[in-house]
């Protein structure tokens, strides 16, 4: 990226110059501080908003998860004690009950996100690289695999929680009457099968996005290139993994990590599938900081647990974006 | 490309299975909201016995969704045009400015995406509350809130996306305004902008999705009067009953609009896509 | 540069620091005409709209009486504690709410609720109108309550009367040994004798309390300690959990109810019995007849265990509460009288299908029903509050939800033993001490 001041380059100030010689280099000077000026008044609408509704709110949960603020103290917070560190010593002991269950949330989490952003990456690359070249009907096919993405997440979570009712279902009716895979209903929105079921659900949600992204990262990637590799005589297989692959890391890269930062964080899939009580072999851990907080009323320790997710985040990402910058550089 | 007699079939069976995946609660949300109350309590089938469009009737005061729906669609739009606004001034200062401060900006907003909504969600609350107190603008429980927190919500995505699309467009248009006399904000809005419209219209369908179909947020900050859709939708779910016809009926009204809206634009969505976060 | 941050420092400490609204000077000042008092009204009819509905002519009324105007809200219950949470966190809240009144010792703990004192009690006719079980449910003993009774529930036992007769049942039981033999013979051909909402945290902890009072079993101590896992307390949560796992009079489905399909089940013979309060409104947008089903006192165990009690519900209901910061109390305890009063407790009552909260009520034709004689009966004789502790919310949720992983766990057929119901109470009970 050129460095480049102003657009404007040294040219504006002779054209509007002056009238009077004296006020012209002190007129100069401010049209250089104004210029200055330009980028941080382009910035200050955005920079105002993310103060006042990510920053400032930020910090101040930061602030909460230092203190016992629990029914008592919401009501006027400046009364509630000062814990210290005590909220985090407790969600990070793992012996305690919360420590406990909380690291097991994580665990749930980590895997859960795992599976769901490599499921959506691998469908939504397979569909881009099988609707890659023009075939009919593939526009109506393209419309119809973003729909999920489309949907308000409210109303397809419900959906899905109507096909997954153990008696009324769509998927037992599938599973079971038609298919004949298992003799006894089984449960889907209780129990261990719950995290199969919001796994399906996140899959189907987010994997439009995957193929949305790589689709249009294949349209970067220049004809010719698979021209000169079928000249060579290179098959399918290694016109994926020699060009298509390779051409699309980029976009991967900042798909993967978006993926990961929703899905990681997504709270109403599970909250919308399973209500306030998730089951514990679903128990994500954006659900599981609501009950420790809005539920029980506890918002010194569900801020204490936030923060702990959000140091976690920005150290996986930090450590993400340096490894692959580095690779992407060699 | 030379395709292997193996990938026509390939290619046939997987998208099948794909659409069937995607197509299948699509199918059952239909196929519900057109079946009488007793039905969709029962077991299910593929093929409604009977159909009915009263669930399409009845929805509508059952819960009072007529005037969610215009709160979702005043909310929701207004959050679209200001974000847009908002993004495109800091998408391009990013883009074209050197300025102190530039790349602590950019990492700050983009780490924003990282936040835990739980965290700042009652801090965000108090905030509107005091803010109300102090001057009299009532941020809580108002559709002006709700338009504020959106839009913010968009946004880094939305900043980030459009520093894409604007280094892409040759710094040589921005010189020739320039050297034509154009300040910056002409330069912006004349030369800049408009080669940026597919960027504009994926930030834009982005904003909008995010507001329609916040839930968190909207249970806490909205009362009776400021009430968005997806909070309305929760209320088919009552003390006596669930009315899965109506909330499928409801789903689907909720969804039409934006789920053609962004089918309709999704060329320019790939589009900015591709200039923004596949630069 | 430091001047600025400093600023914008100072600011957001401003915005931050939550305001106490400084009430007390011009308190009730404000009655009579020109007065507009918000009422946040929980969902108790068929829809929001149905309550709205049931509601406006009501308070149109106390408008024509008082000149006072109501603007109405009716909240869903998913809702209703976030925006009481909400309230309470900024101050900015109605003037009158609907409360569970389980939730009473919770809210009064953080003070955002008006206390109703001698002076306050007497301005809206006296603590004497109301029945003494359902004040009980007002707040923790000891103090002021901080609301006041508006409708009053009582767990009874529905039976379908068909099915019973035709099973050769003659009279509905009486102790859970009689259920459990008469549920047998009623579970057949996809038919089951009894359904429970497993999936359902609220509902589950009101059968936890229940069924462990009659094993002699309190989940707080009088110190207000929780006790989760107590041997009475694993007993009867284990006795409620068995009508699924080794009784088998319920219906594995039933693990997963928790928008009450078991009044769907009732209501079309695929259950014959269940254990509810005030179920008529719904059983009959069901298209159950009230000719179909009886109602009858919950059974209960028998022998009575060592130390068990003459409890076989909780005392629920919702009560009406006045928020502290009103503007307007002199207007808000006037629409309190005016709900509480015997015409509105009469006319509210029996469309929603609950009871009086005042005695004086009872005289009328309307709740003189063999039913409502049961419900009376339960609420004046067997009933009992929940636990009026401030953790009693976190209770609800923590039980509540360790039984719905117990009954996800006998639904899929793992064997329920005493050591690991205790297992999951224990845990439950830990999570309640740490998070103080």
């Amino acid at each position: 990226m050129a460095t480049l001041t102003t657009p404007a380059g040294g040219a504006a100030t002779t054209d509007r110059s002056g009238r009077s010689a004296g006020r012209h280099a002190g007129r100069r000077r401010a049209r250089l501080d104004r210029r200055r000026l330009v980028p941080y008044l382009m910035l200050l609408p955005a920079l105002a908003l993310e103060l006042l509704v990510h920053l400032v709110p930020m910090l101040y949960g930061c602030w909460m998860s230092l203190l016992r603020l629990t029914q008592f103290y919401i009501r006027n917070w400046s009364a509630a004690p000062f814990a210290g560190l005590g909220n985090y010593r407790a969600s990070i002991d793992v012996n305690g009950a919360i420590g406990g269950d909380l690291l097991h949330s994580f665990g749930v989490t980590l895997a859960f996100t795992v599976l769901s952003v490599g499921l959506s990456w691998l469908l939504g690359t397979t569909a881009a690289v099988l609707t890659q070249h023009p075939f009919r009907g593939r526009g109506a096919l393209r419309t119809l695999f973003l729909t999920p993405y489309a949907l308000p997440v409210y109303a397809a979570v419900i959906t899905w929680s109507f096909l997954l009712q153990r008696d009324t279902g769509m998927v037992n009716h599938v599973l079971v009457d038609q298919l004949h895979l298992a003799g006894d209903r089984p449960f889907w929105l209780i129990g261990g099968n719950s995290f199969g079921a919001l796994l399906a659900v996140s899959v189907w949600r987010s994997w439009p996005f995957a193929f949305l992204c790589l689709t249009a990262g294949l349209q970067n990637v220049p004809g010719e290139l698979y021209e000169a590799a079928a000249v060579d005589g290179a098959g399918f297989g290694r016109q994926l993994r020699g060009i298509t692959l390779p051409m699309l890391r980029p976009v991967n890269q900042v798909l993967v990590l978006v993926l990961f930062l929703w899905t990681f964080n997504d709270f109403n899939t599970p909250y919308v599938l399973f209500g306030k009580a998730a089951p514990r072999s679903a128990d994500l851990i954006s659900i599981h900081i609501y009950q420790s907080s809005f539920v029980t009323w506890n918002f010194g320790l569900g801020s204490a647990m936030s923060v702990l997710l959000l140091l976690f985040l920005l150290v996986v990402t930090g450590a993400y974006l340096l490894v692959t910058s580095r690779r992407g550089d060699a | 490309m030379r395709e292997p007699a193996w990938l026509p079939w390939a290619r046939r069976i997987v998208l099948s299975l794909l659409a069937l995946f995607t197509l299948a609660p699509v199918y059952v949300m239909v196929t519900s909201a057109l079946k009488p109350l007793n039905d969709v309590q029962g077991p299910f089938h593929w093929i409604p016995s009977r159909l009915t469009v009263r669930p399409f009737v009845d929805i509508w005061h059952t819960v009072p969704l007529g005037r969610y729906f215009l709160n979702s669609v005043v909310v929701a739009g207004t959050a679209t045009v200001c974000s847009v606004v908002v993004a495109v001034f800091a998408a391009y200062a990013v883009s074209r400015y050197r300025f102190a401060g530039r790349r602590a900006f950019t990492v700050t907003v983009l780490s924003t995406q990282m936040f835990p909504g739980i965290l700042f969600l009652l801090p965000l609350f108090v905030i509107y509350v005091n803010i109300g107190n102090l001057t009299g603008v009532e941020l809580y429980a108002s559709r002006t809130g709700l338009v504020i927190t959106y839009l913010t919500f968009s946004l880094p995505f939305s900043i980030w996306m459009l520093v894409g699309y604007f280094d892409g467009i040759p710094r040589g248009l921005d010189e020739s305004a320039a050297v034509d006399g154009a300040g910056p904000l002409r330069t912006l809005l004349r030369v800049v902008l408009p080669a940026a419209l597919p960027g504009v219209v994926a930030v834009a369908v982005y904003a909008f999705m995010t507001a329609w179909g916040e839930v968190l947020f909207a249970s806490v900050m909205t009362d009776d009067t400021s009430r968005t859709l997806p909070i309305g939708l929760q209320q088919y779910s009552t003390e006596h009953d669930v009315y899965w016809n109506q909330l499928m009926a409801a789903s689907l009204v909720v969804s039409v609009p934006v789920v053609a809206g962004f089918l309709a634009l999704q060329r320019h969505f790939v589009a900015g896509l591709t200039a923004g976060a596949v630069k | 540069m430091t001047t600025r941050r400093f600023a914008l420092f100072a600011v957001a400490l401003a915005l931050t620091t939550p305001t106490v609204a400084a009430c007390g000077d011009d308190q009730g000042g404000s009655s009579g005409s020109g007065t507009t008092l918000t009422y946040w009204a929980s969902n108790q009819g068929t829809s929001l709209d149905n309550d709205r509905q049931i509601l406006r002519p009501e308070l149109d009324k106390f408008t024509r009486q008082t000149g006072i105007k109501v603007n109405l809200e009716v909240i869903g219950w998913p809702d209703l504690l976030n925006r009481i949470l909400a309230a309470t966190t900024s101050g900015k809240g109605p003037d009158v709410l609907n409360i569970g009144n389980t939730w009473s010792a919770s809210l009064q703990a953080t003070g955002a609720l008006l206390p109703f004192d001698g002076t306050t009690m007497s301005a809206i006719g006296g603590k004497d109108r109301f029945l003494a079980g359902s004040l009980a449910a007002t707040g923790a003993p000891g103090k002021d309550p901080a609301a006041v009774p508006l409708y009053s529930l009582a767990y009874g036992l529905y039976y379908n009367k068909k099915l019973f007769a035709a099973a050769g049942i003659a009279e509905p039981p009486k102790t859970w040994d009689e259920l459990v033999a008469d549920g047998r013979k009623l579970t057949h051909d996809g038919q089951w004798g009894l359904v429970v909402e497993g999936g359902n945290v609220s509902e589950n902890a009101h059968h936890a309390f229940t069924f462990a009072q009659q094993y002699g079993a309190d989940f707080f101590t009088s110190g207000g300690k929780a006790q989760f896992d107590s041997a009475g307390a694993v007993a009867g949560v284990k006795r409620y959990i068995d009508f699924m796992a080794t009784d088998k009079i319920v219906n594995p489905s039933a693990a997963e109810y928790a928008n009450n399909q078991s009044l769907a089940d009732f209501a079309s013979g695929k259950a014959a019995m269940l254990l509810w309060q005030a179920a008529d409104t719904t059983l009959k947008a069901h298209g159950m007849s009230p000719d179909d089903y009886g109602v009858a006192p919950v059974p209960f165990e028998a022998p009575t265990p060592p130390g068990g009690r003459h409890v076989d519900s909780m005392v629920a209901g919702i009560n009406l509460a006045v928020f502290g910061n009103t503007k307007h109390r002199d207007a808000a305890l006037a629409f309190v009288k005016f709900m509480t009063g015997d015409d509105e407790q009469k006319a509210l009552n029996s469309t929603y299908g609950s009871m009086p909260t005042v005695k004086a009520a009872y005289a009328d034709p309307a709740f003189q029903t063999p039913q409502i004689k049961v419900f009376q009966d339960t609420l004046a004789g067997s009933a009992a509050p929940l636990p009026a502790v401030p953790e009693e919310s976190q209770f609800e949720t923590l039980v509540g939800t360790a039984m719905k992983n117990l009954f996800a766990d006998a639904a899929s057929g793992k064997p329920i033993t005493d050591d690991y119901v205790k297992g999951k109470l224990t845990a439950a009970n830990q999570q309640v001490h740490a998070g103080g």
